[in-house]
């Protein structure tokens, strides 16, 4: 994998320069050791290793039923792994019921108590360490000034929107001060709008606490706008772990690729690798160049991966003599406001995609429908993957 | 097409209830019955009541029959309510769907058997039959139904409450006492309003099970009835009537708030 020292998020203050991961003294807050979790014949978690340090905000992604859930509830205490062992600052929490452990759940759906207010649900985790009634006073004031709820105190949970539920589970998750914080889809259940300011809400609350944050979502964007790193699961295993841009400029396989963000895939045969460069004999009969040795012999059946913003897309061939070039033609284009996405069905058969951002005003498509055109990319725009 | 109820659902309607009420209403009017016989009106009074109040046998044992009913009702709620709670809560444990049965199967089995096979249980084991045998009888009969009412509260709401419960620190008992506890005591209540009620008008099951000196109300009505129907019968059915009917309606309004208010709940949701 590669190490890259800085995620690209622009980040708030002290978050620049935050990369435990690559530092190899870092012990890890969280660590799951060969994990496995059966659910009868299902297994949901199978042998799964992973850290998560202290202060970031991680990010589980997968499809549905891939078991980033049970991988939650295994760290919350709800179920129990059948094998391999979780630790947390390094002591084992076999045995520890939920109870006891120092995380808290956000449950996907919010799960407050119904016949409490809004303050007592903030107060129901600290009641129970059995602080004391001033402290808790305070702590609740505090929480509800930090997801903006003050004039709620004294709600009942069923007048409230979904977004002020939402807030208000969040409070009662973090009012105990957990060494991590377990959200589960925690904005499944918003509008569109209302997801992409509460996720702007949640970066700038991880920042300001320095709480750890793993959160659990379907949702690559919010993955990747969320998390200072992400794993990428598929049936119970991760395969792969990165900050964001590395999972999406330096994906591991087809189904990172595939899973994080649009790829065009080109099947071929790698024919050289050098220390810089590769050549990779396309299906269509093209040779493709990528800047990046592969670790495959040559002759191994490869798949290039290019995204499709970095596709170039013009009515010329191009001249630049070590840009790829394959020639195809339009058969679809669609129009998104702020991008403009053409399907191109290459000679071979195959089917491509570029994107380009609409800079100026789109009074008149100069590339429109069955017209011939040139997909183009330099040698460092697309990948090679083995799997 | 024509809305509200034609005449001929009408008379059905009137049919109906007469048929069901009808006999009750007369009983309680012939309560207020002046005239000694029981057919012949004599006009509005309340001497049978009087009667009644010095009649110190059938009073020894309506307290009986309260005793009864409020022991066994409480006994049945609890036993009761944590069956509903294994039942709902347990998951998939083995033998589920046979304890569910083994629970439900009273429900509907002839209160003869019932009564036959709890005497001959008392019996074999040698209890003195009595007071507690008709106690122990309604818990056993009661029981069931206050786990169906409780049951069905608790699957009306999410598992995740309890977890969420666990998750901020608190062990199961507590989580249940606090989170639980607080969300289905209606329906609790509702089931031992039941339970009182169905023990305290239980005439098959208590003869079965009575002893000396632990003669229910309705045990007595009974025996009273067959040498001949005094008024005063009529006034102490009444009350009973009053009492039932209060327990019925309670139980009923207990389990109703919280069904609208959920109704409301979800209409909320829905709007968002
Ligand atoms: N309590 C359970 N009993 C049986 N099977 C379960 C249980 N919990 C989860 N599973 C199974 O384990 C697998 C992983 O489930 P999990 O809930 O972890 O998925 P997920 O990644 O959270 O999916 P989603 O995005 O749909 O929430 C699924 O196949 C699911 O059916
Ligand atoms: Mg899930």
């Amino acid at each position: 994998m590669v190490e890259r020292a800085q995620p690209i998020k622009p980040r708030l203050g002290p978050k620049r320069d935050f990369a435990p991961w690559a530092d190899p003294a870092a012990s890890p807050l969280v660590r799951f050791e060969r994990v496995a979790k059966r659910f009868g014949a299902i297994s949901a978690v199978g042998r799964l290793s992973l850290d998560i340090f202290a202060g970031e905000f991680f990010a589980l992604l997968g499809p549905s039923g891939c078991g980033k859930t049970t991988l939650l509830r295994l760290l919350a205490g709800f179920e129990t792994p059948d094998e391999g062992r979780i630790l947390l600052e390094g002591a084992d929490l076999a045995g520890m019921p939920p109870y006891r452990r120092p995380t808290n759940m956000m449950f996907q759906s919010y799960a407050l108590f119904p016949h409490l207010s809004v303050e007592r649900n903030i107060a129901f985790g600290l009641e129970q360490e059995r602080m004391p009634k001033p402290q808790i006073a305070a702590r609740v004031e505090e929480m509800l000034a930090l997801v903006k709820l003050e004039g709620f105190a004294r709600r009942k949970p069923d007048r409230l929107s979904g977004g002020e539920r939402q807030r208000v589970a969040l409070a009662r998750a973090l009012a105990k001060r957990p060494k991590a914080l377990l959200l589960d889809e925690p904005m499944a259940a918003l509008d569109k709008k209302l997801r992409a300011e509460t996720q702007f809400e949640l970066i700038e609350l991880q920042a300001k606490l320095g709480t750890t944050f793993v959160i659990v979502t379907h949702d690559q964007e919010e993955a990747m706008i969320l998390a200072d790193r992400m794993a990428v699961m598929e049936r119970g295993r991760i395969v792969q772990v990165g900050t964001p841009a590395e999972i999406y400029e330096q994906p591991s396989s087809r189904y990172v690729a595939d899973f994080v963000g649009d790829v065009n895939l080109l099947e071929g045969r790698l024919t050289a690798t050098g220390a810089s460069e590769s050549l990779v004999h396309g299906n269509g009969g093209v040779q493709l160049r990528i800047a990046q040795p592969v670790d495959a012999a040559p002759g191994a059946l490869v798949w290039v991966a290019l995204r499709p913003e970095k596709v170039r897309i013009g009515l010329e061939r191009p001249t630049e003599a070590r840009e790829n070039a394959l020639a195809g033609t339009v058969v679809d284009v669609g129009y998104l406001g702020n991008l403009s996405v053409y399907k191109v069905r290459l000679d071979d058969g195959a089917l491509m995609t570029a994107t380009l951002s609409n800079r100026t005003r789109l009074v008149e498509r100069t590339i429109g429908w069955n017209d011939r055109v040139w997909l183009s990319w330099p040698p460092e725009a697309a990948i090679v993957l083995t799997r | 097409m024509r809305k509200g109820l034609s005449s001929f659902n009408l008379v059905s309607a009137a049919l109906g209830l007469a048929f069901l009420y009808l006999p009750i209403a007369i009983l309680v009017i012939y309560s207020f019955n002046a005239s000694r016989l029981v057919t012949v009106w004599g006009g509005w009074s309340l001497a049978w009541y009087r009667e009644l109040l010095a009649d110190g046998a059938m009073l020894e044992s309506a307290w009986v029959s309260v005793r009864v009913a409020l022991v066994s009702a409480t006994a049945a709620t609890i036993l009761g309510t944590l069956a509903a709670v294994a039942l709902a809560r347990g998951g998939r444990f083995r033998g589920r769907l046979l304890f569910t049965g083994l629970l439900y199967a009273p429900l509907v089995m002839p209160e003869v058997i019932t009564g036959l096979a709890l005497l001959l249980l008392f019996v074999a084991i040698g209890l003195d039959r009595g007071f507690w045998t008709i106690t122990i009888a309604h818990t056993s009969v009661t029981l069931c139904f206050v786990a169906v009412v409780v049951e069905s509260r608790l699957l009306t709401f999410d598992r995740s409450l309890e977890e969420a419960a666990m998750d901020l620190g608190a062990p199961p008992l507590r989580s249940f006492l606090l989170v639980i506890l607080p969300l289905i005591w209606p329906a609790i209540a509702a089931g031992f309003l039941l339970a009182f009620t169905l023990s305290l008008d239980d005439l098959v099951i208590a003869s079965f099970t009575t002893g000396p000196g632990a003669t229910t109300l309705p045990i007595r009505i009974y025996s009273e009835v067959r040498l001949g129907v005094k008024p005063e019968i009529n006034a102490i059915c009444t009350l009973m009537i009053v009492l039932v009917a209060l327990g019925v309606i309670a139980a009923a309004v207990l389990n109703r708030g919280r069904a609208s208010r959920r109704a409301e709940a979800v209409d909320l949701t829905a709007k968002l």
